[in-house]
């Protein structure tokens, strides 16, 4: 990739909006992926292998649960920094922000909110440092937009101690490399529990998914469990149902809304001055009116954006943003992202096609961004019962005879 | 070893640079600053190696408003140890080179270290007239520093070479590409920031020696012309003929 230029659209003067504080966390984020990721992203994506070397940068730039409290070795911040701080690693690539994401929200959040006192003492710390990796088992092979379907379980062992565990996921980030796994399961009567599971416990494998053409930097897997014996100190006690789950959900799509943001307003960074730079029938291409026309509609979905998420990571502060809330800033802004991701491909012409420019690699990411975490579509659905109060996710198989 | 960092703002290198009241003023509007980055990069960081390795203490100054706090955070959160306002706008090198120098002179500090220039007036001048002020030798545009005891070291490019050089503490260097690397602020030194010391003292008073009498805008980058790798005739053509560098 050539020199990284990047620098963030900001037509209604948001930034004004942000502390002096979310400022420096955002521009130590941003220089630090300018240092060290942007010169070696495409390396990594080409080779579909993750840049695991970056992570002691990650927990030092705070991309590791940013709002865990100092207690637990945190820094503390508030729900807009770890928003700023996904909008910067996913400006660079999706795949970085997954496992920033991943190991925030769906790891650390959960130890951090339903964890033991000890379990929090014993895992936080080192997964805020990046010391320790971490991966969320929820999805399973037949089950994806329905998780509580998940037949993963669990069942006593008979030894007053330890629990037996039973089953696999599918697709998750980070497990190929971590260290432990937050896994869903449900015990005998059918009620689901968060349950940590650790490398190296008998019967634990996380096979690598190849073949992947979207989010090649990151690395996905699979968690297999075969009479996997866990100690009953490893199950989070302080919540069980599927609501414990999709509270990890939300803080981890919040983090998304921002991020593709990111990638977003990286794409029309990039478009932006690839159309003032490039000259045909002697003048630059942004002199047209249909390469304005894209420009001008892109800033405006982006600035749009910028709004909506802003005043979401407002609401989460103060601990009033509704899952449905958060749902529509996903969906929204992954949205937007693809849409401008492939707009600024055309204004680059066929260079837009090469690793020159992160667009086309924004593209291919954010494919599994729109599917990931509630498909678009499952997001709709979540708009659709909020407004109306009528669930629509589940229907009758009509007798086709 | 107590040190004085000499701070100062610069338009962040994207900003739109405008002016007003008929060309006499640098117009501030929707301007965001950075740290000068020869402060950052190089006085801060080398005064906060130097600390790492022999101890000591690292205070931060700027001649500024309320609204450079920002700079003043940033450089508190990439680790010196406290800051100081002198609560003015400056009028001039002259002017900012006196408040720190005043300020220096009841603080005894050992060495002071400034960047080799700002990115946007490139004047130069302060490190000089606070060496003046206070009767301490000046180094400037130094890109190597060492501390033996009381004896600083210095390297300064030289036509075709280096010039090295010595001193006695207590010192004024001015700081050039070389002398240290650009360090990131980490949370925890984010965090740190928070709760460090930050003094504002009043300015004293001193006389104006520059009024502006205009500023110019330098002339537009004509647009870039593209040619493929086997145009090699016409690359050659156009650098003699349009270009006249060759
Ligand atoms: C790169 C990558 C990384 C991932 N990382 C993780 C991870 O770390 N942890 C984890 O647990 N999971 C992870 N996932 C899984 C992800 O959350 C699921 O892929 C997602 O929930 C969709 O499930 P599915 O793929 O089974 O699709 P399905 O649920 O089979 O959906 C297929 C299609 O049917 C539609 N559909 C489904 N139900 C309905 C309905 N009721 N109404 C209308 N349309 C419907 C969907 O919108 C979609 O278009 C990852 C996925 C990817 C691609």
């Amino acid at each position: 990739m050539r020199t990284d230029l990047y620098t963030h659209p900001d037509y209604y003067n948001m930034d004004d909006l942000l502390s002096e504080e979310h400022k420096l966390v955002r521009d130590a984020a941003r220089a630090w992926v300018k240092k060290e990721v942007s010169p070696i992203i495409d390396e990594h994506y080409e080779k579909a292998t993750f840049p695991m070397h970056l992570l002691k940068g990650l927990g030092e730039i705070g991309a590791f649960g940013p709002y865990i409290p100092d207690e637990y070795g945190g820094p503390g911040l508030d729900q807009i920094s770890y928003g700023l701080i996904m909008q910067e690693l996913e400006r660079c690539d999706s795949g970085l922000r997954s496992t920033a994401s991943v190991q925030s929200s769906l790891v650390m959040y959960p130890i951090w909110k339903y964890g033991s006192e000890e379990q929090k003492q014993k895992y936080l710390p080192k997964l805020a440092t990046g010391e320790m990796m971490g991966c969320f088992g929820l999805t399973e092979p037949d089950h994806g937009s329905n998780p509580g379907g998940m037949i993963t379980n669990f069942k006593d062992a008979g030894d007053g101690e330890h629990v037996i565990l039973n089953g696999a996921k599918m697709w998750i980030s980070n497990a190929p490399f971590a260290d432990i796994a937050v896994v869903w399961a449900k015990d005998e009567t059918g009620r689901i529990h968060g349950i940590v599971v650790e490398r190296g416990m008998e019967g634990f494998s996380t096979p690598e998914m190849h073949g992947k053409l979207s989010l090649r930097a990151s690395s996905t897997g699979e968690l297999i469990f075969v009479d996997v014996k866990v100690p009953k100190s490893h199950i989070l006690p302080g919540r069980t149902g599927l609501g414990a789950p999709l509270s990890c959900l939300d803080s981890a799509r919040f983090g998304i809304a921002w991020g593709a943001l990111g990638a977003a307003m990286d794409c029309y960074d990039q478009a932006l001055r690839y159309s003032k730079e490039r000259t045909q029938f002697g003048v630059p291409i942004g002199s047209f009116q249909l390469i304005q026309k894209k420009l001008a509609e892109m800033i405006t979905e982006i600035t749009k954006a910028q709004l909506l998420t802003l005043r979401v990571g407002q609401l989460r502060n103060e601990g009033k943003a509704t899952s449905a809330q958060i749902s529509m800033a996903k969906r929204n802004n992954v949205e937007i992202a693809l849409n401008i991701a492939r707009e600024a491909r055309q204004i680059h012409g066929g260079m837009g096609i090469t690793s020159e420019y992160s667009i086309m690699r924004h593209m291919a990411n954010l494919e599994s961004v729109v599917t990931y975490e509630g498909t678009h579509d499952i997001h709709l659905l979540i708009t659709g019962m909020d407004v109306t109060g009528i669930p629509a996710f589940t229907r009758e198989m009509p007798d086709l005879k | 070893m107590k040190i004085l960092v000499c701070i100062s703002k610069a338009p962040d290198t994207t900003s739109k640079i405008a002016f007003t009241d008929g060309n006499t003023k640098f117009d501030e509007n929707g301007v965001q600053y950075i740290v000068n980055p020869y402060d950052e990069w190089y006085a801060l960081v080398r005064a906060l190696e130097i600390k790492e390795t022999s101890g000591g203490q690292v205070t931060i100054i700027t001649v500024g408003s309320a609204a450079d706090e920002a700079i003043i955070r940033k450089a508190l959160a990439i680790g010196a140890d406290e800051a100081v306002r002198i609560d003015a706008d400056p009028k001039d090198a002259y002017y900012t080179a006196t408040q720190i120098a005043e300020y220096a002179k009841t603080n005894g500090f050992d060495l002071i270290l400034t960047g080799k220039e700002t990115i946007n007036y490139n004047g130069s001048q302060v490190a000089g007239m606070i060496a003046a002020s206070l009767d301490f030798p000046l180094v400037s545009l130094a890109s190597k520093l060492e501390v033996n005891g009381s004896t600083l070291t210095l390297e300064k490019e030289a036509t075709n070479g280096l010039q090295i050089v010595e001193v006695s503490l207590p010192a004024v260097v001015s700081c050039a590409k070389g002398m240290a690397e650009q360090r990131i602020p980490n949370m925890r030194g984010i965090m740190a920031a928070r709760t460090k010391p930050l003094t504002v003292i009043p300015a004293v008073a001193v006389e104006e020696m520059t009024s502006y009498v205009g500023y110019e805008m330098p002339a537009a980058k004509s647009a870039c012309k593209m040619l493929t790798a086997d145009q090699m005739d016409e690359l050659v053509s156009l650098l003699h003929n349009e270009a006249k560098v060759i």
